[in-house]
């Protein structure tokens, strides 16, 4: 009813094609990036920005990256934050050594040093899988942690043992460092993420994506298909690394602007990021933005969201009950649907097609 | 069904073609079981030809060591005139060898047109940065093989189901998508693994049909396992017979049913 697609013919294969084949999908997408480029930046406050725009978007392209290898090629990984963490201190060194690039540019080529780090922990995915591969990946995470902090040289002997950043700036606006303003960060993270998620659109919709699922699915029929195991598999921990390391550098440059920078590389946030992918659903674009929503903007909301509003509790008190009722949702939508939030969101889209049959 | 090889080659079904693939004295062992032992046959460029035999005859293990998956410890297996040192099962698909598996191996989260367009994977060139863009030509690429995958959707006769995640599918319909997923490879030789386990008698007469369509109109080189005798002696050209993993007989259908031993090793033989 709302959402049919009668009436739309198709004449060419290119049409069928493409990502979103149904006009109500491509208004569905150009209203959200009216929304996100337009209406945010009007209506929203600094606040808003700063600590629930910014934070999910670099979780998101985190979370993407992290599907690309979990939901899409079936390769489970606790290391995505020492990965996140290789872009970070990447970014940081590139810009010591070339202070004249545009940051912009540095933290996309940081993504690559990631994606070279991702692709050597990867190596061992080609024997193991599963739990033990899970377990191989937590040695990228222990071994990059530790060399984050052990190694002066990649924080540039700061006393603090941290990653200052330094002021950047593009068009003469700062962009990273203590003076930009949370609009033009978030105009840059928002920039970012959108083009690396039509780029990640674009893989998983051609060969190769079709390669990673075939290796998922069923890797002996894979290989007689003619896909390389190895190849298949080293490039989705490339990609994904990749991903991962450039969300790793917005989040330092972008979100933190330095401070107590070292510590947040932790098996704690790989882990956030696993369960964003698992529950916004594995193998699913739309499903990483879900879980990067469901697990980082709604604490941040409903913790000031709640006292905001009037209701009548502490900060300490927001905050506990914040825990309860994300534990939860968690558990609620578990439950309702193992699949993840990208499932309920196609069950719904059925629905409004079909509506008010049930047919 | 029988007279589909004289009708339309006029030639005899025995002569058909030179050697495409040979195994030689090939023997595989597990540790102390012995799944294949010296067994020789050859398969003929354009011909339908069966390995039959009880269950644990060795007949899978056969194709597997043909596709690359196990390598035998004894023999030699020369495909096109070449033979081959230890193969892995990419570099068989790339030769031209393709395969569909006994229980079904599609790649159930993906749709029947996602399953088939798979199948090119060997022939799709373009890099990782224009498959990023997915346009210009990695899109006119992604277009040019899309047509050649509604061809085979078409042959097979599967248009309803192109969207459709193949894990849901009925099972007819499942091995008719693997079917088609190995023809979007294009191969020289098909290896079919019991195509019609598990299928009713409309959909074996359909399969028979595909199988003896193929053969005919790609001159695709095909090898099958089958169970259903009437299937086997209809559609083969030639036949071997195997019983614990040795040749106990090979030629034509008609030739391999008066076999005394193929007798025994079906009915059993009073000892």
């Amino acid at each position: 009813m709302f959402y049919r697609e009668a009436g739309q013919y198709k004449s060419t294969y290119a049409a069928d094609m493409a990502v979103f084949p149904l006009r109500q999908d491509r208004i569905g997408i150009a209203v959200i990036l009216a929304i996100a480029f337009i209406g945010i930046p009007l209506t929203g406050n600094d606040f808003f920005i700063a600590s629930v725009m910014i934070p999910f978007l670099v979780l998101s392209l985190a979370a993407i990256g992290l599907n690309i290898l979990t939901g899409y090629t079936g390769l489970i990984s606790l290391g995505t934050a020492a990965f996140m963490g290789v872009g970070a201190y990447s970014c940081y060194k590139l810009t010591t050594f070339f202070p004249g690039v545009n940051i912009i540019v540095l933290i996309l080529v940081s993504g690559l040093f990631s994606a070279a780090i991702g692709v050597l922990f990867g190596l061992p995915s080609l024997r193991i899988k599963g739990f033990y591969l899970a377990v191989a990946t937590l040695a990228a995470q222990f071994f990059l942690q530790w060399a984050f902090v052990r190694v002066p040289w990649l924080f540039n002997y700061n006393a603090s043992g941290a990653i200052e950043v330094p002021q950047r700036t593009l068009f003469g606006l700062p962009i990273t460092g203590a003076s930009a303003t949370p609009e033009t960060r978030y105009f840059v993270c928002l920039g970012l993420v959108v083009v690396l998620t039509w780029f990640a659109s674009n893989l998983v919709h051609g060969k190769l994506g079709r390669s990673w699922m075939a290796v998922r699915d069923m890797d002996i029929a894979a290989e007689l298909m003619g896909i390389k195991l190895l190849n298949a598999k080293l490039t989705a921990f490339a990609v994904s690394s990749y991903f991962a390391g450039v969300a790793g550098a917005m989040m330092i440059f972008l979100w933190y602007g330095g401070g107590e920078a070292n510590d947040v590389f932790t098996i704690r946030l790989s882990f956030t990021i696993l369960f964003m992918v698992i529950i916004g659903g594995l193998g699913s674009l739309i499903g990483s933005f879900f879980g990067a929503a469901f697990l980082s903007a709604l604490p941040t909301a409903l913790k000031f969201g709640l006292p905001a509003l009037g209701v009548p509790i502490g900060g300490a008190t927001a905050e506990h009950v914040t825990f309860m009722l994300v534990g939860a949702l968690i558990i609620i939508f578990l439950i309702v649907e193992p699949h993840g939030l990208a499932r309920l969101w196609q069950i719904g889209k059925q629905k409004l097609r079909t509506w008010p049959f049930p047919y | 069904m029988n007279a589909h090889s004289t009708a339309v080659t006029g030639t005899p079904v025995t002569q058909k073609g030179e050697v495409l693939l040979s195994v030689e004295n090939v023997s595989l062992r597990f540790g102390g079981v012995k799944a294949i032992t010296d067994v020789s046959f050859d398969i003929r460029k354009g011909e339908i030809r069966a390995i039959i035999g009880p269950n644990g005859a060795g007949k899978t293990s056969m194709l597997n060591c043909i596709n690359g998956f196990y390598h035998p410890q004894e023999g030699r297996i020369t495909y096109k005139g070449v033979r081959r040192a230890k193969v892995r099962p990419h570099q068989a698909a790339a030769a031209g060898i393709a395969r569909t598996f006994q229980n079904v191996a599609l790649f159930k989260g993906m749709s029947t047109l996602d399953n088939i367009m798979t199948g090119r994977t060997l022939k799709m060139r373009k890099g990782f940065f224009w498959q990023a863009l997915r346009h210009g030509p990695a899109m006119d690429e992604e277009i040019e093989h899309r047509k050649v995958v509604e061809d085979i959707i078409d042959f097979l006769q599967i248009q309803h189901i192109r969207k459709l995640p193949v894990g849901k599918l009925p099972y007819g319909l499942q091995k008719r998508v693997e079917l088609g997923r190995a023809l979007a490879m294009e191969p020289e030789l098909l290896l079919l693994d019991e195509p019609m386990a598990g299928m009713n008698l409309e959909e074996k007469e359909d399969m028979c049909r595909f199988i003896l369509d193929v053969n005919n109109q790609f001159g695709t080189t095909i090898a099958l396992i089958e169970h259903d005798m009437g299937v086997v002696m209809d559609l083969s050209d030639r036949v071997v017979v195997l019983e614990y993993g040795r040749k106990i007989a090979d030629g034509t259908p008609a030739e391999v049913k008066a076999d005394q031993r193929v007798i025994d090793a079906y009915l059993g033989v009073a000892h």
